[in-house]
């Protein structure tokens, strides 16, 4: 159940550079980085900063 | 297959079949739509939350809801007080284990500013058969504004767990024309 | 340690399997196994509870078994059965020894004291305080304690996840970029780490708590980042059945990605932001910002819910295309009618991916609507909705690719054929049934973790209209069927593997049928002719029904009173 054998004609050169956003998604550091980046910052910080602004009744 | 590495190298500059970019398009421009009804319906709808809250002590609360019920009172029920306050008005609901107190008696097509806290642990204030339902916490104070618009005896159920008395734990309100 | 890099050629797939890995897979799947039946039947005492002419556990035991399902079930058969496809997805898909096997003993053996501390502590009743433990309500401290050690023990495996990454990479074991499913499954083990880091930083402090060294916690705090443990732990499930979906399209049909890239895409726009989808939760609490709800509730302009239609569509088109270029050509069906639906992995497989789109996804994205939520919190619409994800979605894909773990992984023939190939039927339709029911019951308005909805003992009278009662035994009913299916589940996968005749060295299982590597897809010709109009009909009836549906909402709620 092997399908990866390179066939050679439609495959890239072995040279040809890979595409930036390909390098990203094979970069298993960087996809974790921002994957706990982006809810600590848009979910957990904004809300604990809107939690804190809450005033006080007078 | 799906469970080996990709046949291409470099796979990133394959072609995208039609069929999948029309429905990712698609996708996106429903996405797009759903995202601004959301801000549509804070102008032109009637249904939203005000977001405004406060920070408020269990003690400070019930103090307020106990100068309302002092002043607006016009009956009894059981143990409850049935409370009729003015139009326009600071009203108070207290959600402790297990009694959402007092009763109100709101007038039909008023608005009042509806304040809603918890003496002791989270409950859920669940308007029924209405179906509306907001969070109560203790230490903060929740303000609805809030329009009734059909006259009846509502009931308010707890849809929060709190507690082994939780499903006993049933308010009113009343809506007179 | 040489035992830990002894591997074994799997005589179906070809791949080197990995014996350290292997005996991790097996003891995960197990634990995960056994913890979904002692889940399932906390969830069986709930339904006939709230099953108004069975009313069968009294308050405090009701309350008590909702919390024990409600952690059994959501987290710890969930994430073990998680740890069993991360390290299968890495070591077995990649070719490659497990990165620090008595690493991931270690978590293992974590996560069951964790496991079996909270259970103890649940059990021993004073812990009833519902899967989310929202504060100032307290639970005894062990309870806190074994969710943490659970947590750990989790996190250790995904990290054992991501040192096979590297080890893969470095030893170059695979050419090119990881599998698909390997990349689900990073996506999983990515939202895991968050999950679980939530997690720690509200529960350990709420533990201090318990123990009287802390003396407050603000509960609007702790549920704001309760729910980045609570609801992102879902989200791992997401993620990971998705990627069992291509692994079982792969393995059945050998089925190929339609495309890499929009794959991966999709995965990459759940790494992003699906996690912050947490604040379906805030939607009613005091004091957040309209912003911040629209930006978190809607997955960043539903750039989340943008991956799952595309699965949603990737998935069966793959299987489409791989069935037509195998000659299954007639019409929009074909494909679809002579598929294996005797194949319990394939039926589980495809009922899951339709029951997850329908019931359990639009249902959530409506749900999860700022001002929608407004008539749907906390009623029984919630575990309607997400008995359709977790359920009917997770827990039976899970249940279907086990199928195939079975022969692959525990190297022993599948016993109970006929019982096997009836039971994703009968537990699917179950948990299809639950979910609907609930959904309905909680339109009504009826409450979730509510032990009567007669309020028989309450101080003031108030009724639920009569079709709410019906929709509850319609419930009841369901989940009954739900619960013969996961028993004939367990009986079938127990059987297999204790008494299933073992196969030899170099035997192919027979059953389910995997078809042999000359099957598997290799092309489906140039892009511009693929055909997949099948898959294309299902995914426009799965967007009008979603359009639809949505927009009954928006008319239900401009009924309500208005509110500002």
């Amino acid at each position: 159940m092997t399908d990866n054998e390179r066939t050679g004609s439609d495959s890239s050169p072995v040279d040809e550079p890979i595409p930036l956003m390909q390098r990203v998604l094979d970069n298993p550091f960087l996809l974790l980085f921002l994957g706990i980046l982006v809810p600590t910052v848009f979910y957990i910080i904004w809300g604990v900063i809107e939690i804190t602004q809450i005033p006080i009744a007078e | 297959m799906a469970i080996t590495p990709p046949s291409e190298r470099v796979w990133w500059k394959e072609p995208i079949a039609k069929v999948e970019l029309v429905w990712i398009l698609i996708a996106f421009v429903w996405g797009l739509i759903m995202f601004f009804m959301m801000i549509y319906w804070h102008g032109a709808g009637e249904q939203n939350l005000s977001n405004e809250a406060y920070k408020i002590t269990p003690v400070r609360f019930s103090q307020r809801a106990q100068a309302m019920i002092d002043q607006y009172t016009v009956r009894q029920e059981g143990i409850y007080p049935v409370v009729h306050p003015p139009p326009g008005s600071d009203v108070y609901l207290i959600a402790r284990l297990w009694q959402w107190w007092p009763i109100l008696e709101l007038e039909k097509d008023q608005t009042y500013r509806l304040h809603l806290s918890s003496m002791d642990w989270q409950h859920g204030f669940s308007l029924q058969p209405v179906n509306i339902n907001v969070q109560v916490h203790p230490g903060y104070d929740m303000v609805v504004t809030i329009k009734p618009d059909q006259a009846g005896e509502y009931g308010v159920v707890c849809n929060e767990f709190c507690g082994i008395g939780h499903h006993n734990m049933v308010g009113k309100i009343y809506v007179v024309e | 340690m040489a035992s830990s890099a002894a591997f074994r050629i799997c005589p179906t797939t070809g791949l080197k399997v990995n014996l350290a890995a292997e005996k991790l897979i097996k003891a995960n799947a197990v634990a995960a196994i056994v913890f979904l039946a002692i889940g399932g039947l906390f969830g069986l005492l709930v339904a006939l509870t709230r099953w108004p002419a069975v009313h069968f556990l009294p308050a405090d035991w009701f309350y008590l078994a909702l919390t024990a399902h409600g952690l059994d079930v959501l987290i710890v058969w969930i994430i073990f059965f998680e740890m069993a496809v991360l390290y299968f997805a890495s070591s077995v898909l990649l070719n490659c020894r497990l990165a620090g096997p008595r690493w991931a003993w270690a978590g293992f053996v974590l996560m069951l004291v964790g496991a079996v501390t909270t259970n103890v502590a649940v059990l021993q009743g004073q812990s009833s305080v519902m899967f989310t433990s929202y504060v100032p309500m307290m639970a005894q401290p062990p309870f806190y304690l074994g969710i943490i050690l659970f947590a750990v023990g989790a996190l250790i495996g995904c990290f054992v996840f991501f040192g096979t990454l590297v080890v893969a990479k470095q030893e170059k074991t695979y050419e090119g970029s990881i599998p698909l499913v390997t990349f689900g499954a990073m996506t999983a083990a990515i939202i895991a780490v968050f999950t679980i880091a939530s997690g720690a930083i509200i529960l350990i402090p709420t533990l201090l708590w318990s123990l009287g060294l802390v003396s407050y916690i603000d509960p609007l705090l702790y549920k704001t980042i309760w729910w980045g443990m609570g609801h992102s732990s879902q989200q791992i499930n997401v993620s990971a059945h998705v990627a069992v979906w291509y692994a079982i399209a792969a393995m059945v049909f050998g089925a190929k990605p339609l495309s890499e890239k929009v794959s991966r895409m999709a995965f990459l726009m759940y790494i992003l932001f699906l996690q912050i989808a947490s604040a379906h939760h805030m939607l009613v609490e005091p004091g957040f910002s309209s912003e911040w709800k629209i930006f978190n509730t809607s997955y960043a302009m539903y750039l989340a819910v943008l991956g799952s239609m595309v699965h949603g569509m990737t998935v069966p088109g793959s299987i489409e295309a791989a069935q037509r270029s195998r000659g299954l050509t007639k019409g929009l069906f074909e494909w679809l009618r002579k598929a294996p639906w005797s194949n319990p992995a394939f039926s589980g497989m495809f009922m899951s991916l339709v029951f997850f789109g329908f019931i359990g996804g639009i249902s959530g994205v409506v749900m999860g609507t700022e001002q929608i939520n407004l008539i749907m919190h906390n009623t029984l619409y919630v575990p309607g909705h997400f008995h359709g994800t977790v359920v009917a979605g997770t827990t039976l894909a899970f249940m279907a690719i086990t199928y195939l773990l079975v022969p692959l992984i525990f190297r022993r023939e599948l016993k109970f054929r006929k019982l096997a190939q009836w039971q994703p039927y009968v537990f699917g339709v179950g948990a299809a049934g639950i979910s609907l029911f609930m959904m309905g019951a909680g339109t009504l308005g009826v409450s979730r973790r509510h032990w009567d909805m007669t309020f028989a003992d309450a101080q003031l009278p108030f009724d639920y209209p009569s079709a709410a009662f019906l929709m509850m035994g319609l419930n009841g009913i369901a989940a009954v069927l739900a619960t013969l299916g996961g028993i004939m589940f367990v009986v079938i996968v127990v059987g297999s593997v204790f008494f299933g005749r073992k196969l030899g060295e170099n035997e192919k299982p027979s059953y389910p049928e995997v078809p042999p590597s000359a099957v598997a897809v290799a092309h489906y010709g140039s892009s511009q002719s693929l055909r997949i109009p099948g898959t294309a009909m299902l995914v426009g009836v799965f967007f009008i029904a979603f359009v639809l549906y949505y927009f009954v909402n928006w008319k239900y709620l401009s009924e309500v009173w208005p509110l500002s």
